[in-house]
């Protein structure tokens, strides 16, 4: 099965925990797909770094649009309002992390 | 590259921070051209410093007129009085004879409806015949489908997507923009994609509906509006004093 690694940064004015996200995240594909839709998923969370708020996702390839759009609906966690953007997305961790950073390095100069 | 066009950005434009806010946000999320909705009486001051705040963070930037007029006869009215000073004219219909009045009217570049009702979306197969002759566009905001939940997304979802079914039906261009009030409620051109495929929107026509559509109204309003123009195809080249010197 092939699979989609994708970056998300998390924007909002307060700290958002792993499983905040995480639950953000499930609820939201449940929300607009089901549970059936959400099982052809394969969602998995790899990684996430409450500090910089920023983590990473894997799904399957054909589930890709649906995961991201899923992520895309989401407009708040724990009431608070947050945007969750992709910053990438690639088929291996090592070009999903070489993109964001090259992207991180592009913006900041 | 893909050019990404949002031409409907909604901050407060009396608040200065907060344009400044949307717009660096959406520099990076990859946009290259914002259109921000501006009262009809703004002066040429304030759009000048909207346009140096887009420009600072890199972005083109487009005036637009919102008209939400009564009757048909009042649209007209204000179309005449305004067209000449804003490059996008939006129609947000909240009639039936006003929708049609826009969708038939040249001077016209999108029609809008608005989401909460799904009653007053009069998006129906008349109005995209119409549409497509006068080749006006239909407007999809992401931002209510974000901020809905439950049913009212449910309808929202479902009326979008038998109003993209019928414009692609007629050819009636889609225009995809955020229609963002604040900075959570953007997204990326990508993750637009995504959610338009929500509504039935294949990949191709969701990334045209998010550059094309929206830049081709821009370039022929602008050239429309330039002082160098005569008509459809017809460009000023040389002015009286300059053929002279010839």
């Amino acid at each position: 099965m092939r699979r989609r690694y994708l970056a998300l940064r998390v924007l909002g004015e307060h700290f958002v925990s792993k499983r905040d996200v995480v639950d953000a995240v499930w609820s939201a594909v449940l929300q607009l797909f089901g549970e059936y839709g959400a099982s052809q998923a394969s969602l998995t969370f790899i990684e996430y770094n409450s500090d910089r708020s920023w983590g990473i996702v894997r799904c399957s390839h054909r589930a890709l649009e649906m995961v991201r759009a899923s992520v895309a609906s989401v407009t708040e966690i724990n009431g608070k309002p947050v945007a969750i953007d992709v910053l990438g997305v690639s088929g291996t961790l090592k070009a999903l992390r070489k993109k964001v950073l090259l992207k991180r390095q592009e913006t900041t100069t | 590259m893909r050019k990404f066009v949002d031409l409907h950005l909604q901050p407060s434009v009396k608040d200065s921070d907060q344009v400044e806010k949307i717009v660096t946000r959406s520099s990076k999320l990859g946009y290259r051209l914002v259109g921000i909705p501006l009262p009809p009486n703004v002066t040429q001051d304030k759009v000048r410093q909207l346009r140096g705040i887009c420009k600072d963070v890199g972005i083109d930037f487009v005036t637009r007129l919102d008209l939400t007029s009564k009757t048909p006869r009042q649209l007209l009215h204000e179309l005449r009085r305004f067209r000449r000073r804003f490059e996008v004219i939006s129609v947000v219909c909240t009639s039936k004879a006003v929708a049609r009045q826009a969708a038939k009217d040249r001077r016209v570049d999108l029609l809008s409806f608005p989401a909460t009702s799904s009653r007053r979306r009069f998006f129906d197969h008349a109005e995209a015949e119409l549409a497509s002759n006068a080749s006006s566009s239909l407007e999809v905001d992401v931002a209510p489908l974000l901020s809905s939940k439950d049913f009212l997304r449910i309808r929202l979802l479902s009326t979008l997507r038998k109003e993209v079914a019928i414009a692609k039906k007629f050819g009636v261009p889609v225009s995809i923009s955020s229609g963002a009030t604040n900075l959570h409620l953007m997204r990326g051109p990508y993750d637009c994609v995504a959610l338009a495929s929500l509504f039935n929107m294949a990949v191709p026509l969701a990334l045209c509906a998010l550059s094309e559509s929206p830049l081709t109204i821009v370039e022929r309003n602008r050239e429309k509006l330039s002082p160098d123009f005569v008509a459809p195809g017809i460009r000023l080249v040389r002015r009286k004093k300059d053929c002279l010197s010839v």
